[in-house]
């Protein structure tokens, strides 16, 4: 039985300096039930989390205590991604047939600086100077370009389209097109990848409504399926966040195995996918993670950006609302907020950023530490 | 980052795990499991590909080839530890060493100009001071230098 998504509501990203996280998450989940036309105390269950905000559960102290059981996650770049799998498994069961799921977040400014004991990773880790992500995705990128002839060219026109999609945005935070050369010139942080290639930690909320098939036409004249909803972790030896030894010869990373666990689910392939978000932490991630999903061959990337085949008006549309780069990066949102965009998308009421052709199937793609990925393949 | 990169002082070693200080010839500690033949950096209780408990340390060959590398040239927060300032901080290279078939250690770098920096190219095993204690004491890190 496939799950309907009824109700979608999101809270401006970027900084709201006079809300916190969970007042954010709060915001989301009123609009994701006003667009159901559903009310707190109809929701059987709930499923969400934050990672630097507290927990989910906490709102309820302003929605209302209805009793009703509500599940934390704590589960890195995958959290909105594992609330929505947790939240399918229980309509599924038959245990529930309507319920929320919520992430939110707000972080400070800067890097993220995570403990390397909450990894399993002893302190030299983190003292030597190696536990910060962004170095990974430069050392993973530098490795690629070396491997597939991905061009500095190309990271910039990332960004580029990144920044024109978040223009036309209204919940984004970064809504000022920026040319290519502001991003190349702009300050090196990891080489390859300057400032303007990479997302910045930052805040905002997403929330869903979920109700079982059979029932998804009385919330709503435009259901979306969760055709697949999957939840990976890496294996021994991947080039994954937060690795102190890799293989050269590289299994399958996470994204990989999410990615092919979720064809597998929906019964479809990378050809019948019409829109995709994919997570976008830095320009080259978009890249690589276009690949991985199986969107195209390694190497193949580049000549599908010349052709402008990911902008909105091109044959497979990548991150229409500007992705992490135009957004920002609340760890416990990010995956809702790709779902949001992608439900607007197949409803057809994405307004100025609608894609202007019919589709029928969306993709979501988070990737995070340690080496975690969540996929979903959503459906009208 | 304090005195010299590449003359080892005395001191103590980041993490005893992670190589013998002081010694005359420095070699990072791997772990090899016994049941399944594969190796890990660094050395621990068990086996990060099968889960046994049956590992035995492994020196790890001092020479090897750089995979990829990146600089960093933004001071980290903590749990970064240095004797920087941001107002002193000096861009560093972190980089993946292939040290063998199929091993590759992430370790910094004691070259960080890009300019210098090339996959493939041979490096070193140095180890040098990471921070000095408040009573002097150096604490000793591992990096790799281009040969």
């Amino acid at each position: 039985m496939r799950v309907a998504i009824v109700g979608i509501g999101i809270h401006k990203f970027g900084r709201t300096p006079d809300r916190s996280g969970l007042q954010q998450g709060v915001y989301a989940t009123r609009r994701a039930l006003e667009d159901a036309g559903l009310r707190w105390r109809d929701m059987q269950f709930g499923y969400g989390g934050s990672y630097s905000s507290g927990n989910a559960d906490a709102l309820a102290n302003e929605l209302g205590l209805t009793g009703m059981p509500f599940t934390n996650v704590l589960n890195g770049c995958a959290t909105g991604g594992s609330a929505l799998l947790g939240a399918c498994r229980e309509i599924q069961s038959g245990a529930a047939e309507i319920g929320i799921v919520v992430g939110f977040d707000k972080h400070d400014r800067g890097a993220f600086n995570a403990s390397p004991a909450e990894y399993g990773l002893r302190p030299w880790y983190g003292e030597a100077g190696m536990m910060v992500t962004t170095q990974f995705f430069a050392m993973k990128l530098r490795r690629y370009m070396h491997e597939h002839g991905v061009s500095a060219d190309a990271l910039a026109f990332v960004a580029e389209k990144a920044y024109q999609n978040g223009a036309l945005n209204p919940h984004a935070w970064r809504r000022t097109p920026m040319s290519r050369e502001q991003i190349r010139s702009s300050q090196m942080v990891n080489d390859p990848l300057t400032k303007y290639m990479f997302c910045s930690p930052a805040e905002g909320a997403a929330a869903l409504v979920l109700c079982c098939e059979s029932k998804a036409r009385s919330f709503t004249s435009k259901p979306v399926f969760v055709s697949a909803a999957v939840m990976r972790t890496r294996l021994t030896g991947g080039f994954e966040v937060y690795a102190p030894a890799i293989s050269a010869d590289a299994a399958p990373n996470a994204t990989e195995l999410a990615s092919r666990a979720a064809y597998d689910a929906a019964g479809v392939g990378p050809g019948d996918i019409d829109i995709a978000s994919v997570q976008d932490t830095e320009a080259g991630a978009e890249i690589m993670h276009m690949a991985e999903n199986g969107f195209c061959a390694h190497g193949e990337q580049e000549k599908l950006l010349c052709e402008g085949a990911t902008r909105i008006s091109g044959r497979l549309p990548i991150n229409t609302d500007g992705g992490c780069l135009a957004n920002g990066e609340p760890i416990g949102a990010s995956g809702l907020r790709q779902i949001y965009e992608c439900v607007l998308q197949l409803r057809g009421t994405a307004g100025s950023r609608q894609v202007p052709r019919e589709i029928s199937t969306a993709y979501t793609h988070v990737y995070g530490a340690p080496g975690i990925s969540a996929v979903t393949i959503l459906q009208r | 980052m304090v005195g010299s990169m590449t003359e080892p002082a005395v001191g103590r070693a980041i993490d005893p795990v992670l190589f013998d200080w002081p010694a005359t010839r420095p070699a990072l500690r791997g772990a090899r499991c016994r049941d399944c033949g594969a190796l890990g950096f660094p050395a621990s209780a068990s086996c990060r590909r099968c889960g046994s408990e049956a590992v035995a340390p492994e020196e790890l060959p001092r020479r090897g080839r750089l995979w990829t590398w990146t600089v960093q040239h933004l001071m980290p927060k903590e749990p970064y530890r240095s004797s920087e300032t941001a107002a002193t901080f000096v861009p560093y290279g972190v980089g993946y060493v292939e040290l063998l078939e199929g091993l590759c250690i992430e370790s910094r770098l004691t070259e960080s100009d890009p300019g210098k920096l090339c996959i493939g190219a041979e490096m070193e095993l140095v180890i040098h001071p990471q921070w000095v204690e408040p009573d002097g004491t150096a604490v000793m890190s591992f990096a790799f230098k281009p040969v």
